[in-house]
């Protein structure tokens, strides 16, 4: 039995965290979607407009672009990381030597920042004196690779960027799941003659599926968050040909005086995400979970 | 019976046996090892272009070859970038940056740590009422894109008369850092004995007594792993810093950029990737050194305990 009085310790003691849950979580929530129902513009006023700012948002092409580059990019970062992830992964799990050291390597990329990630591309992907440049002056001369400043290519170019951030990430996680599976299935398999490969989609990445959604949970986080990594390659540019909905929502706020079209567009990211995360969190986190028994 | 066995016939292979173990040079071994050089070679590349560049005059970036080791390697970019790199109108390096940067560090890792500790020994051992639901919004905070909370809490912080500074800053990396640290260590504590707790309440030992001398000092590793990942994090972190931290205290990212992506004219690229890796320098270091750690913190953010 729990004595009343030390209750009442632990229930102080989160007092804190429930204030910030309260106010700095919730609250600002409430706050924010209170403002995309307004005409506000530099400063919060509260003249209530309905969905006005929603159908401008929806109109404005900037915020348009906006929506299909991240669609873009989420596609082809996660995809992408996941593949080669898993072959990283897979890879690594053949018993080769150093793996240690290619473990490292191949991880290294994720502790650095999208800002850093963003300049380095910047600089390979430049027109002039990168890539480009280095592969004509070796003979090819029709080489060309100016996705960075190049407008049907810009999001490409912060895809390849984030790829190669992120996709260590997917090895670490998938290894991780690798190791933790029974060794008895190789020698049952081997005994029935089942090809490696074989065993690996068919039997392998099925045991891999709690790993593989903690992997895809990860990267969406990291695309409904991409900022940085696109300020960094290409601000958004060439004109607004990759802008993203985080950085649509940061220049309308902080640039464009525009709060009431940025809070309808950060209420859009919002709802977004809940549809998406509710019912992921129920099931990982409170579906059958106790906690201690 | 078999447990045994199976550790003796482990010990006489010599190695545990693990996944498919081809034993002679076959064709697809070949393939394994040239993918994975191959591989490596392009993760390494933007590292190497980092280095290379960051040691170059001018004159022979200009000549175009990205990939060249450098003629006659020079460190001059890496103390320009250090002492005089230029940021719109001020000619201070990045220096200024990194030492912002340890200022905000130090305070917002300590408390967020510390925070994260105490929520998480209250909510697996104490679980007062109201515990699952506070610790859905945590979840969600950790989830939800900044960009949904930041006006309001320029607002606030504005109103409390500390926007801009560096309690500013540090308060809202505690806030943004309470989700992951929480679930950190909620999810260590669900892992400790429920009777080592009930022990030391029946020896009559309070919230804090308990926490303190008994919790605490077995929590070394989720301590080592909160600390690794909040470092990186709030390193690498660019938008709260951008937002929050004002004018004299912008971190060394938002530095950066300003750096590189402001410049007028013709670009020092050597010095730009000198900036580049002295900026990713702290949490490569963290990476390096901690090992085997900053992938447990990778996995334990995500993952059930």
């Amino acid at each position: 039995m729990r004595p009343r009085r030390q209750i009442a310790t632990g229930t102080i003691a989160l007092l804190p965290v429930w204030a910030v849950v309260v106010v700095a979580y919730l609250g600002t929530i409430a706050w924010t979607v209170l403002i995309s129902f307004t005409g506000s513009r530099t400063l919060p006023v509260y003249d209530f407009v309905g969905f006005a700012q929603y159908e401008r948002l929806f109109g404005t092409s900037r915020w348009i672009v906006s929506i299909g580059n991240i669609a873009t990019f989420g596609v082809l970062f996660i995809g992408c990381c996941l593949i080669i992830g898993f072959l990283l992964a897979v890879a690594l799990d053949q018993k080769v030597r150093a793996e240690g050291a290619l473990r490292t390597i191949y991880l290294y990329p994720y502790s650095m920042s999208f800002i850093v990630t963003g300049l380095v591309w910047q600089w390979i992907m430049n027109p002039e004196l990168g890539l480009q440049r280095s592969l004509r002056d070796a003979g090819f001369e029709s080489f060309t690779f100016d996705w960075a400043v190049n407008r049907d290519m810009a999001i490409y170019a912060v895809a390849v960027a984030g790829i190669w951030q992120a996709s260590g990430l997917v090895m670490a996680i998938l290894l991780a799941g690798l190791r933790g599976i029974d060794q008895d299935l190789w020698k049952a398999t081997k005994v029935d003659g089942i090809p490696t490969w074989r065993v690996y989609l068919s039997i392998v990445l099925p045991l891999l599926k709690p790993m593989i959604v903690t992997a895809v949970v990860l990267l969406s986080v990291a695309v409904v968050k991409a900022y940085d990594l696109v300020v960094a390659l290409t601000r958004g540019g060439p004109g607004i040909a990759s802008e993203v909905p985080a950085k649509f929502v940061m220049d309308n706020l902080f640039e464009r005086s525009n709060i009431g079209l940025a809070t309808a567009a950060s209420t859009v990211m919002l709802v977004t995400v809940l549809t998406a995360l509710v019912p992921w969190l129920y099931a990982e986190y409170f579906r059958g979970a106790k906690g201690h028994g | 019976m078999t447990a045994p066995s199976a550790t003796l016939h482990r010990s006489a292979a010599g190695v545990v046996p693990r996944g498919a173990r081809p034993k002679t040079l076959t064709a697809g071994r070949i393939g394994l090892i040239v993918f994975l050089a191959v591989s490596a070679a392009y993760v390494l590349t933007p590292l190497y272009v980092m280095v290379v560049t960051s040691l170059k005059t001018m004159e022979e970036i200009r000549l175009g070859a990205i990939f060249a080791l450098p003629a006659a390697p020079t460190v001059e970019p890496w103390i320009a970038a250090w002492s005089t790199a230029c940021t719109g109108l001020t000619c201070e390096g990045i220096q200024v940056g990194f030492w912002n940067s340890v200022a905000i560090l130090v305070p917002s890792v300590v408390f967020s740590v510390l925070a994260g500790a105490i929520n998480g020994y209250a909510l697996a051992f104490w679980r007062p009422r109201g515990s699952n639901l506070l610790f859905a919004f945590l979840l969600l905070g950790a989830f939800i894109p900044v960009q949904v909370f930041l006006y309001p809490l320029v607002r606030i912080s504005a109103l409390l008369g500390v926007y801009g500074t560096l309690p500013n800053i540090v308060a809202i990396h505690v806030i943004f850092g309470l989700p992951i640290t929480t679930l950190l260590f909620r999810n260590y504590y669900a892992g400790v004995p429920i009777e080592l707790f009930k022990a030391a309440r029946v020896d009559g030992a309070g919230f804090w007594r308990i926490f303190f001398q008994v919790m605490l000092p077995m929590s070394t590793p989720i301590v080592i792993v909160a600390c690794i990942l909040q470092v990186t994090g709030i390193w690498n972190d660019f938008i709260l810093g951008l937002v929050f931290a004002g004018r004299e205290n912008l971190p060394m990212t938002v530095q950066l950029n300003n750096v590189v992506n402001t410049t007028t004219g013709e670009r020092p690229y050597n010095i730009h990737m000198a900036a580049t890796i002295l900026t990713a320098a702290v949490p490569l270091l963290v990476y390096f050194v901690s090992g085997r750690w900053f992938v447990r913190g990778i996995a334990a953010g995500a993952v059930k305990g």
